[in-house]
């Protein structure tokens, strides 16, 4: 069984062949492949995790079997494994959901590119989940930045143009100052591989040699990852980004790519600075401040909007500052709901942003609040996506939200009561904001007359097998969610 | 202070041009300008890691007259690195271009400014 753990390179390579033989496929084929491979990476991860959990393992997968320093390096663990299993498997479910409005949104000789950029998202999130290098982990955050521009780029108006140079321009600052973090790490370690250099940054933090260096590559390198996933105040590109692409797209970027820098900086903590050292730094403060405030900022412009999709980007802006809010808590409790709050959003904002985007593509393309009206009986399965995915976002019991929020709560009372107060009040003032601006729009959807006499519209068949897949997936972890939790736990000690 | 600042001269000079290009990148409003702070940005972490993969009187790493010993080359990671980097940056480059030209043939003009009060100017016009 241990030929498993050659499946992660396996999926890499794959997805990079994918992505070039997706360019030359006709738009309905190259959909197959990238469907067909995005399903095949979440069966093989979750067996890899079947393998690796038991056995509470971490193996160090050398490439090539080229040892330290020639070789690359892979890092495969029940949590990599956990997490590439579920972004790949979101990944087919926003696959299946988006479709249609891609095909009726972009020009159909242009579709094609669509799953090449999706293909080459896998690749860059599985190298960012499992590798063991962080100038491996530098590159694949740029091909990850390029390909995530692409399917933002690919509907040719002019405002998601001007939202993708916005996008560029912020994840380009927050790449060059991770680059420049990396050389500063490497200057002063003269290691790339994470262990090694976690080891020489103890050896350096230890003996109190080059404090500042190291203490700036720190931060630079937290810096320019925050920048990229949109931690307050630089989620300002959020609402332009998500709220012109196509929905699928939409859905991709605030589930996928944001959790996969989070990701990477979660690993960064483990494996490069090493959690002691991260904790002693006082970085984690400064993260904690900013989530905080995002949570509370991003509620409140979320409550200010009358556009659907942009609000339900601001609220993603909230939810990024709630992972950071937990990064910045606690080692063991605080990271734990950190991961299960990713977990939790990318199941749920994807399906958010399809259902909103189904019914505003049903009333002719209407995004205000207004045009809204009675949009759930045009389109029943989305308007139902809609209402439970609110209601999971809110923290209703039953959901995964809910978990979410139990979470934070606890780990709040073993943090220090510097912190845990304002988790308290964030908690409870967001959730508040969140109620007011979520069931202000679940209201508006099922409220008669229906605007401009729209029709009941036919439901997509693909759109309502993935709506269906995630209310279940939400379910199934809002009430078994507790067995899944402590798994996680676990998965953080031998991280 | 001012002599450990000397003897880094290459490094604090690549510091100083990260900066330019980074605040150049952030607060141009022209896009090209912002295409090139990118740039200088990118270089400025090249020249960091080339200069500090260079130690003097040493060879570039290929065994000359049988000479294997270790002192006599440098190490060829931070030469790698840096290629690996440009290549990186020429794409990134490639893209940022791509997505001007398509701003200034719809708006036929590079300043973000304007180009935001036109974009504002059409969605008002779309209601």
């Amino acid at each position: 069984m241990s030929f498993c753990l050659n499946f992660p390179l396996f999926l890499i390579v794959l997805s990079l062949i994918s992505a070039v033989l997706c360019i030359i496929l006709p738009g309905k084929a190259a959909r197959y492949v990238a469907l067909s491979l995005a399903l095949l990476s979440a069966v093989l991860n979750a067996v890899i995790l079947f393998y690796v959990y038991p056995r509470n393992i971490s193996v160090t997968y050398l490439m090539g079997h080229y040892p330290h320093p020639w070789g690359n390096e892979l890092r495969i663990s029940a949590m990599e494994a956990l997490f590439s299993s579920a972004f790949s498997a979101i990944l087919v479910l926003c696959l299946l959901g988006g479709s249609a409005q891609l095909r009726e949104k972009v020009q159909a000789e242009l579709s094609p590119y669509f799953y090449v950029m999706t293909c080459l998202i896998q690749a860059a999130l599985l190298a960012l989940v499992y590798t063991n290098d962080v100038f491996t982990g530098y590159v694949f955050i740029e091909i990850c930045t390029l390909s995530s521009c692409g399917i933002l780029m690919i509907r040719k108006n002019g405002r998601t143009t001007l939202a993708s140079v916005r996008y560029m321009i912020f994840s380009l600052v927050g790449s060059g100052l991770f680059l420049f973090g990396v050389i500063f790490l490497y200057n002063i370690t003269g290691e790339l591989l994470m262990p090694n250099i976690r080891a020489a940054v103890l050896t350096l933090w230890t003996s109190g040699e080059y404090k500042v260096p190291l203490l700036t590559a720190m931060c630079l390198m937290t810096l320019g990852l925050s920048i990229k996933s949109g931690l307050f105040p630089f989620h300002i590109w959020m609402a332009d980004t998500y709220g012109t692409a196509i929905p699928g797209a939409s859905a991709i970027l605030s589930g996928l790519i944001s959790k996969g820098y989070i990701f990477f900086l979660i690993k960064l903590i483990f494996d490069v600075f090493g959690v002691d050292v991260f904790y002693a730094s006082g970085i984690h403060n400064v993260l904690f401040v900013f989530g905080v405030i995002g949570i509370i900022i991003g509620s409140v412009s979320a409550i200010r909007e009358n556009n659907i999709l942009r609000m339900i980007a601001f609220s993603s802006a909230a939810q990024i500052g709630y992972v950071y809010m937990g990064i910045g808590m606690s080692a063991g409790a605080g990271i734990t709901a950190a991961l299960f709050q990713m977990l939790t959003h990318a199941a749920t904002k994807p399906a958010l942003f399809l259902s909103a985007g189904t019914m505003t593509n049903a009333m002719g393309n209407a995004k205000k609040f207004r045009n809204l009206q009675g949009a759930g009986y045009v389109t029943p399965v989305a308007g139902l996506a809609f209402t439970f995915e609110s209601f999971s976002m809110i923290g209703v019991p039953l959901t995964m939200g809910f978990m979410c929020k139990y979470l934070f709560g606890t780990a709040a009372f073993e943090a220090a009561p510097l912190k845990m107060i304002p988790t308290l009040i964030a908690l409870s003032v967001s959730t508040i904001l969140n109620t007011m601006y979520f069931s202000r729009t679940v209201i508006r959807i099922y409220r008669h007359p229906i605007a401009n006499g729209h029709e009941r519209e036919k439901t997509r068949v693909s759109y309502a097998l993935a709506a269906v897949v995630f209310i279940v997936v939400n379910l199934f972890f809002g009430v078994f969610g507790k067995s899944f939790i402590d798994a996680l736990g676990n998965c953080v000690t031998i991280f | 202070m001012w002599m450990t600042l000397w003897n880094n001269r290459i490094q604090v000079a690549a510091v100083i041009l990260f900066a330019v290009g980074f605040v150049t990148l952030l607060l141009h409003r022209n896009l090209i300008k912002k295409v090139i702070g990118l740039n200088i940005m990118d270089t400025a972490a090249y020249l960091f890691l080339t200069s500090i993969g260079y130690i003097e009187n040493r060879l570039s790493p290929i065994i000359q007259e049988g000479d294997t010993a270790l002192e006599t080359y440098v190490n060829p990671l931070p030469a790698g690195l840096v290629l690996t980097g440009i290549v990186v940056s020429v794409s990134v480059t490639a893209v940022m271009l791509a997505l001007t030209i398509r701003i200034y043939r719809r708006y036929h003009t590079l300043n973000l400014d304007d180009i935001y009060r036109y974009v504002h100017d059409e969605m008002e016009g779309e209601q």
